[in-house]
């Protein structure tokens, strides 16, 4: 494909500004409580993530991590508490919505599209800003192909920036695990989001894969300025990337702030070296 | 002609999206169209269109149709005889309630109705998935044949309980009624499989095809990126049966020209269409017509070998002919289960490389 490549930055993002000026709360999230049956899985947390910061969340497995990024993008309804986006307060909504709004995310476990190119994969992320109707998709010539175009032209320099130009056509069940991820960042990304959500995005991968990966999550955000809430395991990553970092342990959360304060809360290494709770 | 690509560069992404990316098969496929426009239509006899050519170009219609519900959409339907009823029954009450209206007109509005009959028989795909959808549209194929059988409304109270389609023109050609010429009926049905075939292959490589893989392959992450399942699966539900609707419009009023319901939209036209459509290759343009071709004209040619030349006995050679199915699709499940679009695919790219395979 011998098409002239633009920097980054210069990609038109196409979804309307979120309105927020930068480190004023984008999200905000008031008391939620979240139960399967008994299970509790969050109890009266709360806290916000401000436009322009990556805002990790971290804990030990069964935390409730990936239940609070559930409830931020609509999948699941918590039983108290409200969300805050963009200044609007909503509590029960369809994750749909959610995206149409700006929030994006990727899996724990991989969800891309099996059956689908690299390329088709991606061009599913970008679904929210495509408007043409039944009919001018019927007769494609015309505007649905223009958009089309359009947004192909988007996607490409998002394939380039994730360096998989190589991977375009090839359908994602044959790509080894780690690509998969980043297509996976690729079809977030594709949407172009206000807030998007990376529910552990370097689990399973190698130090040079990481390090990749590392590196696209800093530039998005840095040259996007796209707000980043970011799930990892990985320390020495969360500190490196993260603005500020919130801790859960048990469904509650035990510790918020910059990277350092975090580090040494009494209560955050007491979880992480497994001292017992008296329950 | 050679099958190569060397030399052949995309510089832009419309061309790199084309439907036939290579040279010589889009001119293959060119002069393949001018054929069927031009020469067929001089060349065409009764026994070539009534055995052969109308059915194929039917079944195409039928196949498209399931192909883009259960093969892009990954919504399993056993109605397709049920919906194909409420095409033609659509049609003959359109044809006997406004005798002015053109034939072209009451197929795509026959197949309106049936989009929203389609919809309607949807609905339940909005909460049940797989085996349980799939026998949620059995009960609709079995409600819709009871249905017309049962309110003589539908049928226009006529003693035989059949409905049997009054002539229409086109350009002073009759193409349906006791005196239809075969090419032009023929021409007729080519003109409607050809203009959808391309409403389809447009609708299924823009958004709305997408959305359709989405919830096929994953409908969970298909919503957390902005897929609404109710919009993706009913706009499924309703193009589909606008196309398998249209299919049985055209097999009641163009092909068989008098019908009943039991007997001509049974449950053996809804598992023949779905073998179509597995043989053919799920989620394919191509492999609808690949399928409705190979089920259309295996039979044709097996009745000509086994019967007409080797003079075996006819319900033998029938007997035969089901087992063979049978196994092919059974293998098709097993082994290939993107169907004759896929070896058709694999062939091309071994073509490709020819003879140098590395
Ligand atoms: N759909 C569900 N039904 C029942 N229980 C659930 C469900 N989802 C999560 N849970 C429970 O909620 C708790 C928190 O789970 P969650 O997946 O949010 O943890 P996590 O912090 O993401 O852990 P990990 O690091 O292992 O990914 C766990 O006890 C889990 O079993
Ligand atoms: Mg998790």
């Amino acid at each position: 494909m011998n098409v002239h490549l633009k920097p980054i930055h210069e990609i038109r993002m196409t979804r309307p500004d979120d309105g927020i000026a930068p480190g004023k709360p984008l999200l905000v999230v008031d008391n939620i409580s979240l139960a399967f049956g008994g299970v509790k899985a969050i109890t009266n947390i709360s806290f916000d993530i401000l436009k322009g910061e990556i805002r990790a969340i971290i804990g030990p497995n069964g935390a409730g991590k990936t239940s609070m990024l559930n409830v931020i993008n609509g999948f699941y309804h918590p039983q108290e508490g409200t969300i805050t986006f963009r200044g609007e307060k909503r509590s029960r909504m369809r994750p749909h919505v959610a995206a149409h709004q700006g929030i994006a995310r990727t899996f724990q476990n991989i969800a891309l599209f099996k059956g689908m190119s690299v390329l088709d994969n991606i061009m599913t992320g970008r679904i929210t800003l495509q408007n043409r109707n039944l009919f001018w998709q019927a007769l494609w010539r015309g505007p649905a192909e223009q958009e089309e175009l359009e947004h192909r032209e988007a996607v490409e320099h998002i394939i380039d920036f994730l360096e998989i130009e190589h991977i375009r056509k090839t359908p994602v069940g044959r790509l080894p695990y780690g690509l998969q991820k980043r297509v996976e960042l690729g079809r977030a990304l594709a949407a172009e989001p206000s807030l998007l959500l990376l529910d552990e995005p370097m689990a399973g991968m190698n130090l040079e894969e990481k390090e990749d990966m590392s590196r696209f999550i800093l530039d998005v955000n840095q040259q996007f300025g796209t707000t980043i809430a970011l799930i990892e395991h990985d320390m020495g990553v969360v500190m490196d990337l993260s603005d500020r970092v919130v801790v859960l342990d048990y469904g509650r959360k035990i510790g918020d702030g910059t990277p350092d304060e975090v580090r040494n809360n009494q209560d955050v290494i007491d979880a992480y070296l497994g001292v017992s709770h008296d329950e | 002609m050679l099958y190569r690509e060397a030399g052949d560069f995309k510089t832009t992404y419309s061309l790199d999206q084309q439907t036939f990316p290579i040279r010589s098969e889009r001119w293959l496929f060119w002069l393949f169209i001018a054929f069927a426009f031009l020469v067929v239509p001089f060349l065409i006899n009764d026994y070539w269109n009534k055995a052969v050519l109308m059915p194929l170009l039917i079944y195409c219609m039928a196949a498209l149709g399931l192909n883009i519900l259960v093969g892009y959409c990954g919504q399993v339907s056993l109605g397709t005889g049920g919906f194909m009823a409420v095409g033609a029954f659509a049609a003959y009450k359109l044809m006997t309630s406004f005798p002015g209206m053109d034939m072209f007109s009451v197929t795509i509005l026959s197949g309106v109705i049936t989009a929203a009959v389609g919809v309607l028989f949807g609905l339940p795909s909005l909460r049940i998935k797989g085996f349980y959808l799939a026998v949620a549209t059995l009960a609709s194929q079995f409600f819709l044949v009871w249905m017309f059988n049962k309110f003589a409304w539908f049928y226009n109270y006529s003693a035989s309980g059949q409905i049997t389609a009054p002539e229409r023109t086109i350009f002073g050609y009759a193409v349906t009624g006791p005196n239809t010429l075969p090419w032009a009926t023929y021409l007729f049905s080519l003109t409607i499989v050809f203009v959808f075939a391309w409403v389809a292959r447009n609708l299924t490589r823009g958004r709305l095809g997408r959305s359709w893989m989405a919830i096929r392959d994953m409908d969970i992450a298909a919503e957390i990126i902005g897929v609404s399942p109710l919009r993706a699966k009913l706009s499924a539900f309703a193009v589909s049966s606008f196309y398998i609707g249209m299919a049985g419009a055209m097999f009641f009023a163009n092909y068989l020209g008098a019908a009943e319901v039991t007997e001509a939209f049974g449950i053996d036209k809804s598992f023949l269409v779905l073998f179509m459509v597995i043989i053919g290759g799920l989620g394919s343009i191509l492999g609808s017509f690949l399928g409705a071709g190979f089920l259309v004209l295996l039979p044709v040619l097996l009745k000509n070998i086994m019967v007409n030349q080797l003079g075996w006995p006819t319900d033998l050679a029938a007997h035969i002919q089901i087992m063979l199915i049978g196994g092919l699709i059974v293998f098709f499940l097993i082994v290939e289960p993107h169907g004759l679009a896929q070896l058709w695919r694999i062939t091309k790219e071994k073509l490709r490389l020819w003879p140098f395979p590395y």
